[in-house]
């Protein structure tokens, strides 16, 4: 067997998630190259090359690749994927993009969202929301999969891949770039973080998420906030975690003024350790904590930015 | 212009779903059904544009059982001026609904496709994708606003993307296809009048064989399980309690 990762990056860093993919990939076992398509992206395959278990980092340099948009992606993946058994990506925005297309160009079905692999063709996911889990089987000559990068380990870094250029350039003139509009944020990314604390509609405006930045800033954390809040208007929705949002399974979750509806349970509950704190004695969220502290908000957590 | 929508009929988003005891799948037996959230979203920005004097006309579309003629009747009573119904009976992948899409497409030659980006059963987010692919169409998916008109150029759509770290914007020559996310819009309720008009207006059949599409998966589905339930833990009674906590027995400070 052999295995095509497509590697995600942004701003010529390679993306954290691109190891747990690896790391999928060697569960599904057989020789891994990384695909890396971008422009200028030199840094990110020297990045890629490092990363243990991977055989060969194959560089798509060009302007066509440059902001990652599905139709040259997905006919580039098309123009390689005969020499591979599976083709996996994150199951990021990118990966969701990109994946299904080529799938479709190879007519093959695609299996979304990996959370486990049973066998090189098996694999388990979530359906409804993460409230049950699928087990499928794929009979497909080429499996195209996007893999939950928090429910696999990453590989390390330590390896010594070759790098070797591609020279096809896929032409698509049905899209282009108009441009982008990027969260600034000296924090680590949601998706990625050790820790993470999250502010719900208790936070009661957006102002008031300034009370977890101090937190965030004492514990390395990455700021979150569940639907509500985003719904609410209080944060972008780029913060948001939960099913319709950001899946993250970090060391420490610290959910703040969420109640824990399902659909943000969806997002986080396969974090490590999970705080609650909450005014309300009976909110939901109380149920799959280990810590619970009810209490004003207001209160708490400027007493826990200064004891920490 | 001409846009065609496509619903799909799930499991109401309020109801707490059982797996069946046999573990074959989710037991949907009596089940509340609706029209999938996101497509909700799909058929309602179909209808802003119509409103715009963007949209000239709004094709519904779905493929499944008979009883997903309901979802059309809903589509129909929120402004969609048709509806196509691909019946069939069996499980259908995303593959095989962006195929039996495409026969329609070819058919309609619609000048926009609006899906919603994921159903909230199977959460695969993939047909619009693969729907884009077949029909050789550009894809602008997880889209927060579709703009046509003023700063945008004849013949394109642009859309503005949700991404990971923050917003997209493409520019998509059309016809294009478009996945809805939860920003587009605040997709409005059927009015009782309307619910009523729309079962005088026109609902088609079609078969898969119709539209030279094979039923087929690549894809079995061997077992499905109930997640393991995590335990709720302690209640603490201060912040020092909860940091003393962290520190020593979970260890993660």
């Amino acid at each position: 067997m052999s295995i095509l990762v497509l590697a995600e990056h942004h701003n010529g860093q390679l993306a954290a998630g691109t190891a747990h993919v690896v790391g999928a990939a060697q569960a599904i076992g057989g020789d891994i190259d990384l695909l890396v398509a971008g422009e200028n992206v030199g840094g990110v395959a020297e990045a890629a090359a490092r990363l243990d278990g991977v055989a060969r980092v194959r560089v798509a340099d060009n302007p066509a690749y440059a902001h990652q948009l599905p139709e040259p992606l997905a006919d580039l993946l098309v123009a390689l994927a005969d020499e591979y058994s599976h083709v996996l990506a994150a199951a990021s925005t990118e990966g969701k993009n990109v994946l299904p297309r080529l799938a479709a160009l190879k007519d093959v079905s695609q299996i979304s969202e990996i959370l486990g692999v049973e066998s090189a063709d098996t694999f388990t996911r979530p359906i409804y929301a993460g409230n049950a889990i699928a087990t499928v089987q794929s009979s497909d000559p080429l499996k195209v999969i996007t893999v939950r990068t928090t429910a696999f380990d990453a590989v390390s870094e330590g390896g010594a891949a070759s790098i070797e250029a591609l020279d096809y350039i896929a032409d698509s003139a049905c899209s282009r770039f108009i441009g982008e509009e990027l969260a600034q944020s000296e924090r680590p990314e949601l998706g990625g973080a050790r820790v993470v604390i999250s502010g719900g509609r208790g936070m009661g405006n957006g102002d008031n998420f300034k009370l977890l930045d101090g937190i965030a800033d004492k514990l390395g954390a990455a700021v979150g906030a569940s639907r509500a809040a985003v719904d609410a208007g209080f944060v972008p929705n780029d913060m948001q975690v939960g099913q319709t949002g950001k899946i993250v399974a970090p060391d420490l979750y610290i959910a703040v003024g969420i109640s824990g509806a399902i659909q943000h349970l969806a997002g986080m509950k396969d974090s490590k350790v999970i705080v609650a704190i909450n005014k309300d004695d009976d909110a939901p969220i109380f149920q799959v904590a280990d810590y619970g502290l009810v209490g004003d908000l207001f209160e708490i957590l400027p007493e826990l930015e200064q004891k920490l | 212009m001409k846009v065609l929508v496509a619903v799909k009929r799930v499991i109401d988003y309020n109801v707490k779903i059982r797996v069946k005891a046999d573990h074959s799948d989710v037991d949907l037996t009596n089940v509340k059904m609706a029209m999938n959230p996101f497509c909700e979203i799909a058929v309602e920005e179909a209808v802003r544009l119509k409103e715009k004097g963007v949209a000239s006309e709004i094709v519904a579309v779905t493929v499944g059982p008979k009883a997903a003629q309901e979802q059309l009747r809903t589509a129909l009573a929120l402004g969609a001026d048709r509806a196509i119904h691909v019946e069939t009976d069996e499980r259908v992948e995303s593959l095989t609904v962006a195929k039996l899409l495409k026969g329609v497409v070819d058919e309609e030659k619609p000048d926009l496709v609006i899906l919603g980006k994921q159903a909230i059963d199977t959460d695969n987010n993939q047909t619009g994708q693969m729907l884009a692919a077949l029909t050789d169409m550009g894809q602008g998916t997880f889209a927060s606003e579709v703009a046509f008109g003023e700063g945008v150029e004849a013949g394109e759509v642009r859309v503005t993307r949700e991404i990971d770290g923050g917003l997209q914007t493409v520019a998509l020559k059309l016809p294009a296809v478009v996945t809805t996310d939860l920003r587009l819009n605040e997709p409005r309720y059927a009015k009782l009048p309307d619910i009523m008009k729309a079962k005088k207006k026109p609902l088609e059949t079609k078969t898969p064989e119709a539209l030279g599409v094979a039923v087929s998966s690549g894809l079995t589905l061997l077992k499905v399980e109930t997640p393991a339930e995590r335990k709720g833990g302690v209640k603490v009674g201060s912040v020092d309690e909860l940091i003393d906590k962290l520190k020593n027995e979970a260890k993660v400070l």
